[in-house]
């Protein structure tokens, strides 16, 4: 029993982490109507500028943030000014191939700069534990989950009470009235696209303290991201906190009472048993007609 | 106009036929089998992305579903290496063809944008159970196939040159025939705008599912063929996310929804692929490479050659046409209007409309 428990309360913490990630997913999903395969790999990348700054200036990896986090966020900026603006037609489409070709090239970097060992952050806190109950907790992911509230909730309040938050969520949902009633569209997606980074980024520090990385763990870690983001509905921001959430209570919790070689298999039936009763997802919206 | 056409054909036909005999170097051959067989994936993928838009990230879900079950058979059966395992092939595919109802049922329950990230999901699913289910699969362990032990040298690669070929112009036959047919327009009609489709008596849903199955029948035997030639399979090579996006680079590349286009662009593409893969090996500078190649491509050609081609000539046409008869403004108007249009209008029936 306090196996389950300490797997539900890990799975929540960690879950929050998932949250920072997809989060970002979610976002560019609503608002410019992409999907950034490149997520995972841009999440990788994050965690390696952490280690980086760590392994070499031994910046906290908290502290560590407040440089990584506008680093990506620019990135964010340039690669959708250079590659997703000027793609014409089938947005959805193409902007997959754009952002795997972008993931392709931050990969083979990655590969090239670190070479392809598994490496994991290091600190005091990633060590240490403290005790809950009757078991041990690493403080990493407590202070993960403290820094995806925290991050989110800022998203928070950008979103419902800043006046770019509005024009974002006008975007969202009308990207042709919103364009009418004299919102700059273009800029408030590239915006977008550099907050969904930088969230990546902040979420790459916490995955890359709790799990052994290399540059090729993104194609996991998409996935993953991928299921969450269609379980909770795409474009949902809420829906893609519940998915995150449930998503490693499960994994944790099947692979306590079962075996972790099938942890991940259960969230995508559950996910398979979810689309055929809402194939929207969670809190989707039914995708309309196309004006 | 059509005479041209017929006779380019048939010279390219005998081109592919003779190929291995004029090159028979092992090293070109091996290129020429991936290069038939991405091509023949290709347009049997752009059978369901292409025709109705409803572009699918998954088939590589169907890839590993025929190559395993090939596998899978000639281990039960014990069947020798040989040319035995080739006639298995199409079994093979309709096995892929099977799962990809239940797949297609499942995807297809929701509209394009959705539909594009579940079948990404799907094929990880698929993966992940190749992984787990070890006594069917042998997990990660990987399954042997027979290795035919009479084809030596020179003469190993040319039956599955041969057994490519053959599924490519079935594939392309396929391809043309539903181009050609009223299941065909209806697909395109679906891609056009799916509820007026609907509304003209369309059976959209089984339409959708039955391109989506002959997508997958395709990419299913050319699974097999690719599990029988590497006679070795993994999950994470059998299932690989880069099959997926290769096709549709391929079909993007040519132009995606015209019959020829996928078989253009996985000509172009694949051996440069494989010639970058021998001068640098599987490292960051190819993946740095490729994902450059990518971007430029999307970039620069987002239509694809065979369209953009089309529709230089038709302008070319048009505006020499309108020197003749000195008027009818309208034309290269409307010609020029629809120049910038997207991917969606880029069929070349739709535009007869246009010279009134």
């Amino acid at each position: 029993m306090t196996l389950i428990i300490e797997a539900i309360i890990t799975g929540l913490l960690t879950g929050g982490v998932y949250a920072l990630m997809s989060s970002g997913l979610t976002l560019l999903f609503g608002v410019m109507e992409i999907i950034n395969v490149g997520q995972g790999a841009l999440v990788i990348l994050g965690a390696y500028l952490s280690y980086a700054l760590e392994q070499q200036l031994h910046i906290d990896l908290f502290l560590g943030l407040l440089i990584t986090m506008p680093v990506m966020f620019c990135l964010g900026i340039l690669i959708e000014l250079l590659f997703i603006r000027p793609v014409k037609g089938d947005r959805t489409m193409l902007s997959i191939l754009v952002t795997y070709g972008v993931a392709l090239v931050i990969e083979g970097v990655l590969n090239i700069v670190f070479s392809a060992n598994l490496v994991q952050l290091q600190a005091w806190y990633i060590t240490a534990s403290f005790q809950v109950g009757g078991f041990y907790l690493s403080y990493i992911y407590v202070f993960g989950f403290l820094l995806a509230v925290v991050l989110l909730g800022g998203l928070y309040l950008l979103l419902y009470r800043t006046k770019f938050g509005h024009s974002l969520r006008a975007t969202m949902q009308n990207r042709t009235a919103a364009e009418l009633i004299g919102i700059d569209v273009k800029r408030v997606s590239t915006i977008t696209f550099g907050i969904g980074i930088a969230l990546a980024a902040a979420g790459g520090m916490a995955f890359g303290a709790t799990n052994a990385f290399d540059a090729g763990s993104s194609y996991d870690l998409i996935s993953r991201l991928l299921a969450i983001i269609i379980f909770g509905g795409m474009g949902s921001l809420s829906g893609a906190l519940i998915a995150s959430l449930g998503m490693l209570v499960i994994e944790d919790v099947t692979s306590v009472v079962w075996s972790p070689v099938w942890a991940s298999t259960v969230f995508f039936i559950l996910l398979v048993i979810i689309l055929l009763a809402r194939p929207q997802g969670l809190l989707g919206q039914v995708e309309g007609r196309k004006q | 106009m059509k005479i041209f056409k017929t006779v380019g054909l048939l010279v390219l036909l005998v081109l592919a036929i003779t190929f291995p005999l004029v090159f028979s170097n092992p090293a070109v051959t091996t290129i020429a089998i991936f290069t038939l067989m991405f091509a023949a994936a290709a347009t049997g993928w752009n059978i369901i992305s292409g025709y109705t838009g409803y572009v699918a990230l998954g088939h590589a879900a169907f890839f590993g579903i025929g190559a395993y079950a090939l596998a899978i058979m000639c281990q039960d059966w014990n069947i020798p290496g040989g040319y035995e395992p080739f006639y298995l092939v199409p079994v093979a595919g309709l096995i892929a063809a099977v799962a990809s109802i239940l797949y297609g049922w499942i995807a297809l329950r929701v509209r394009r944008h959705t539909f594009i990230v579940i079948t990404i999901a799907m094929f990880f699913i698929t993966q992940l159970l190749a992984y787990n289910f070890r006594n069917i699969t042998a997990g990660s362990t990987g399954l042997g196939l027979p290795i035919p032990l009479d084809w030596g040298g020179y003469f190993f690669n040319v039956p599955f040159y041969y057994a490519s070929l053959i599924v490519l112009l079935f594939a392309l036959v396929l391809s043309w025939w539903i181009r050609n047919s009223k299941f065909g327009l209806e697909l395109l009609a679906i891609r056009d705008d799916e509820d007026r489709a609907m509304g003209l008596g369309v059976n959209a849903g089984a339409s959708k599912l039955i391109a989506f199955v002959l997508s997958a029948l395709i990419v299913g035997m050319i699974g097999a063929i690719w599990a029988y030639f590497v006679e070795s399979i993994y999950p994470a090579t059998t299932f690989d996310p880069n099959f997926d996006v290769a096709i549709a680079l391929m079909t993007f590349l040519g132009g995606i929804g015209t019959l020829m286009g996928p078989l253009l662009g996985a000509l172009i593409l694949e051996p440069t692929q494989q010639y970058f893969t021998l001068q640098y090996g599987q490292n960051g500078y190819y993946l740095i490479i490729y994902g450059a190649l990518f971007l430029i491509i999307i970039i620069l050609m987002p239509r694809g050659i065979i369209p953009t081609l089309t529709d230089r000539w038709r302008i070319f046409q048009e505006t020499r046409h309108q020197h003749r008869e000195d008027g009818v403004v309208i034309t290269a108007i409307a010609g020029k209007g629809d120049k910038g249009d997207s991917v969606k209008s880029s069929s070349s029936e739709k535009k007869e409309g246009i010279n009134l």
